[in-house]
């Protein structure tokens, strides 16, 4: 009893001293602060679907530019694995092609699927709704956000037809290699490449200053920072990242860009090559790979931090159960995401920097992993005691767990400097980074969509193509990426077009058939969600209001689907966390956020 | 209860294919077998971790699957629970990070009677230059190189006459002969790589950089270049042969050293410009 009673105390202290202020008594409501946002209304089908300001189109407009990209990136992975699998049958790809797909699948992947997906698809639809405004607070600069991630993504694509073909310079972009001629697409690739990266960070920079203010200033009344669903807190987390470390790259994008068209040698030293001494000299390569992992590094927690969020937002919801640890949670991220900005060079430790740096980077990387294990323990503690549906949404959020534990245990082989000598440009470090920030996110982002897809369209995704598209990827990626780790061991470098008869590396042969075999039934497997998500748009079963019977504003609005604008006449008012589930004394299995506490006087909810 | 079982059974397959799978490292070769046991101890620490939370994920599922009259338990916090398990995890990471550590300061601790081997890459091969009788490899710079001087060697140091220049792609090593791997790139970035070895380092144009191996086991290994370095990185490869004494030595005395060879292209041009 004791230990309830200091709990309760200490809880609403934190309350108090995170928000800013002082958090009144539930009952009484705050008069607003600000009048209510004045909205652009669109009269017409161009500005009320193309040129669009309603942060909800964009955000679908976003996810699905981010898709589109994503099957191209797709696609160029089966290339990869075709000639890792079968070299002899598939003989169309030479080494340039080869390292032309791998770059350009790694770069849309990491880049333009997942970033884009999470904040700019996700974030834009979600923020609004559930942190209860009307809209994003600068919604023209949000539209003109999206549109420069689509000329990005344009740009992007424009390489692939330019003479030379795409940039094959690996996604990290490294010089001098990426603007030599023994690289492929050194010619106009690169170029592109850079032009498109640049790009993508002026879109970002201002949809993310968007999230970021609308977080901090349009949260309705009550909704205090420690009342916001996890999903806001990973999103808001990773977007300041992204706003800290994009800057990084747009720097590094410029200064290679210079160095390629004007011959300066930021990056450059004295080089000779193809039998004669090149004009650069000076410049320094290991200082580009300073500034690609200064931003390389948080970019890992951009794509893991809203998935951390979501993840527990669709347990809690599914397991009908209270997020357990919920301010530990919160710390969590925010702890995350401040030591990802100190750790960048683990993935430098034999690129030839100061040695003694890597007794720094081991330490705070390892660190990281304190974190980021409370979030594991309280993912699964969650799941203990609840009443768990066995939902899509809930069956995606397991396969998450099993991955990212996956993923992120190798972390710490990778982590641990000496280890990751014999380990790093192996396969090892493939199958690590794939399943900690490849496989893990995306079984969110299919959970996440799963779970939204009723609120966006008022339908349900058909089941049964779900619980395919589940298995399939799930055991087929776990299929795909846990033996991958064996190669590493053996020794197995990546980036190799072709492995010759190595004695240690032909034993892998049948392993990697098995991979790429894999490899194409998962890929395939996407093509069903594709069309699951298309058909159901206008033929799926009907969705009644709040579905999961979640807690959370966006399922409150007075509109199903809510429309622009949101909330109607009056903005919501929060009185307690979003993970009032299964409270005692209540009779109501969920108490939703904006349900004040004279509404449900029997029960005994905690004070949020 | 379908699904607790294929996840269960997910978690016990990866265990049988770590226990079954025939794709392991290969033999160290070098005296870095201490860099195995550092991943030995990591892998049993973090598999252990892993197996436990999956298969306590899986009980959950199973144990609290849903039931109509079932009521889910509301505790937002364990304030005990959570602070012991921060400890415990604080305590796994010290134990795996402290070994390693100590590791990596051997690793770049060169000991005083390395023998010091210039590897120069360049796209796409590798090359090499021992120090002749002085022991010292003299000083190099792009700038030098030319049909004479392929290696680019300083003329006005007096350290680099005698050095020894390797112009194939296979090395011969001493064995228990510790060496410093000195690295230097002509053009792009490199690394090399010798599996059985556990070391490797980047090579980049304008720095040195090193690390250091005693190769203790006679044999011949693959030398893979492992940053990617160009369209034909994956063609980048070369033999490190560990020789006996006697070997290495009637190997050392076939090549040939700067100052010879400079003489010997002397006396081809001064042959050429007397048969005319």
């Amino acid at each position: 009893m004791t230990d309830e009673y200091t709990d309760n105390k200490i809880e609403t202290k934190a309350a108090d001293s995170s928000s800013g202020s002082y958090v009144p008594p539930a009952e009484t409501i705050p008069a607003q602060e600000a009048p209510d946002q004045e909205l652009y209304h669109a009269k017409s089908f161009w500005t009320k679907w193309v040129f669009c300001q309603d942060a909800k189109v964009i955000g679908i407009q976003y996810a699905l530019t981010a898709t589109a990209i994503g099957f191209i990136g797709l696609i160029l992975s089966w290339g990869m694995r075709l000639q890792l699998g079968f070299p002899e049958t598939f003989s169309f790809l030479g080494p340039a092609t080869y390292y032309q797909s791998v770059t350009m699948h790694g770069m849309i992947m990491v880049i333009y699927l997942l970033t884009a997906l999470f904040l700019g698809g996700f974030g834009n639809y979600l923020i609004p709704l559930m942190v209860g405004a009307r809209d994003m607070v600068f919604p023209y600069v949000n539209m003109v956000s999206y549109w420069m991630f689509l000329v990005a993504v344009l740009v992007l694509i424009a390489s692939f037809f330019v003479p030379g073909g795409p940039t094959g310079a690996g996604w990290t972009l490294y010089p001098p290699q990426a603007i030599l001629p023994g690289t492929p697409g050194s010619e106009m690739g690169i170029v592109l490449m850079l032009v498109s990266l640049s790009l993508f960070v002026i879109g970002f920079t201002m949809g993310g200053l968007n999230y970021v203010i609308t977080i901090l200033q349009s949260r309705t009344r009550g909704m205090t920072l420690m009342r916001m669903p996890l999903t806001i807190w990973g999103i808001f987390t990773a977007t300041v990242l992204a706003l800290l470390a994009f800057p990084a790259l747009f720097v590094a994008c410029i200064m290679m860009t210079l160095d390629n068209l004007l011959g300066t040698s930021f990056f450059m030293p004295e080089i000779f090559t193809m039998g004669e001494k090149l004009e650069y000299g000076g410049g320094s390569p290991i200082l580009f790979q300073h500034l690609f992992w200064f931003f390389g590094h948080p970019e890992v927690y951009i794509v893991a931090l809203p998935a951390f969020g979501i993840v527990s937002d669709l347990i809690s919801v599914h397991a009908r159960k209270n997020v357990f640890g919920y301010r530990m949670m919160v710390w969590a991220i925010v702890i995350i995401g401040a030591l990802s900005f100190i750790v960048w060079a683990h993935h430098m430790y034999v690129s030839g920097m100061n040695p003694w740096f890597g007794f720094f980077f081991a330490t705070t990387t390892l660190i990281i992993a304190v974190p980021t294990a409370i979030k594991v323990y309280n993912w699964v503690l969650t799941l203990w005691r609840g009443n768990i549906h066995l939902t899509i949404p809930m069956l995606f959020s397991l396969g998450f767990i099993v991955t990212f534990v996956n993923g992120g245990i190798t972390g710490l082989f990778l982590g641990n400097v000496i280890i990751d000598v014999p380990l790093s440009d192996t396969y090892f470090v493939v199958a690590h980074f794939h399943m900690v920030m490849g496989i893990a996110p995306l079984m969110v982002v299919f959970g996440a969509i799963y779970h939204w897809y009723p609120l966006i369209t008022g339908r349900h995704l058909n089941q049964t193509l779900g619980k395919i598209h589940f298995w399939i990827t799930f055991v087929g990626a776990y299929a795909i990426y846990f033996p991958m780790h064996y190669l590493g061991f053996i020794g197995v470098p990546r980036r190799y077009f072709e492995m010759y008869d190595s004695p240690y590396m032909t034993s892998g042969v049948g392993l990697n058939q098995f991979i790429t075999v894999a490899a194409l039934i998962v890929g395939f497997t996407q093509i069903l969600f594709l069309y699951n998500i298309f058909t159901s748009w206008y033929k799926g079963e009907k969705s009644e209001r709040n579905p999961w019977k979640a807690n959370s504003l966006e399922w409150h609005t007075p509109d199903y689907p809510p429309t622009h604008g949101n909330f109607g006449k009056e903005l919501p008012v929060v009185y307690r966390w979003p993970y009032d589930f299964s409270v005692p004394g209540s009779d109501k299995e969920y108490i939703p956020q904006d349900v004040p506490p004279s509404q449900v006087p029997t029960a005994k909810a905690e004070q949020t | 209860m379908f699904v607790a079982i294929v996840f269960a059974l997910i978690i016990v397959a990866s265990i049988v294919f770590h226990f079954w799978s025939p794709w392991w490292w290969t033999p160290v070769a070098s005296n870095w077998g201490n860099i195995d046991d550092t991943i030995i101890l990591t892998f049993w620490v973090t598999g252990a971790v892993f197996v436990a939370v999956c298969l306590f994920m899986s009980y959950c599922v199973w144990e609290y699957r849903y039931r109509p009259e079932r009521k889910a338990e509301y505790k937002p916090e364990d304030k005990k629970l959570e602070f012991r398990l921060t400890w415990l995890t604080a305590l796994g990471v010290v134990a795996l990070l402290a070994p390693g550590l100590v590791v990596w300061n051997k690793y770049i601790t060169v000991p005083e009677n390395a023998f010091k081997i210039e590897v120069l890459a360049y796209q796409w091969g590798w090359n090499y230059r021992l120090p002749g009788d002085d022991g010292v490899l003299g000083k190099t710079s792009v700038g030098f190189i030319n049909d004479d001087n392929p290696y680019g060697l300083d003329l006005s140091d007096p350290n680099s006459k005698d050095d020894i220049l390797v112009m194939d792609a296979d090395l011969h090593l001493k064995i228990n002969q510790p060496v410093k791997i000195e690295l230097r790139s002509l053009d792009v970035l490199h690394n090399f790589y010798i599996p059985q070895f556990r070391a490797k380092m980047d090579t980049l144009p304008g720095i040195i950089t090193y690390y250091w191996f005693t190769p203790e086991k006679k044999g011949e290994y693959e030398i893979l270049c492992a940053e990617y370095c160009g369209t034909g990185h994956y063609a980048m490869r070369g033999y490190v042969k560990v020789d006996e004494e006697q070997d290495y030595s009637n190997w050392l005395a076939k090549q040939i050293s700067f100052e010879k060879m400079l003489t010997k292209k002397e006396l081809n041009k001064n042959l050429l410009i007397a048969e005319k």
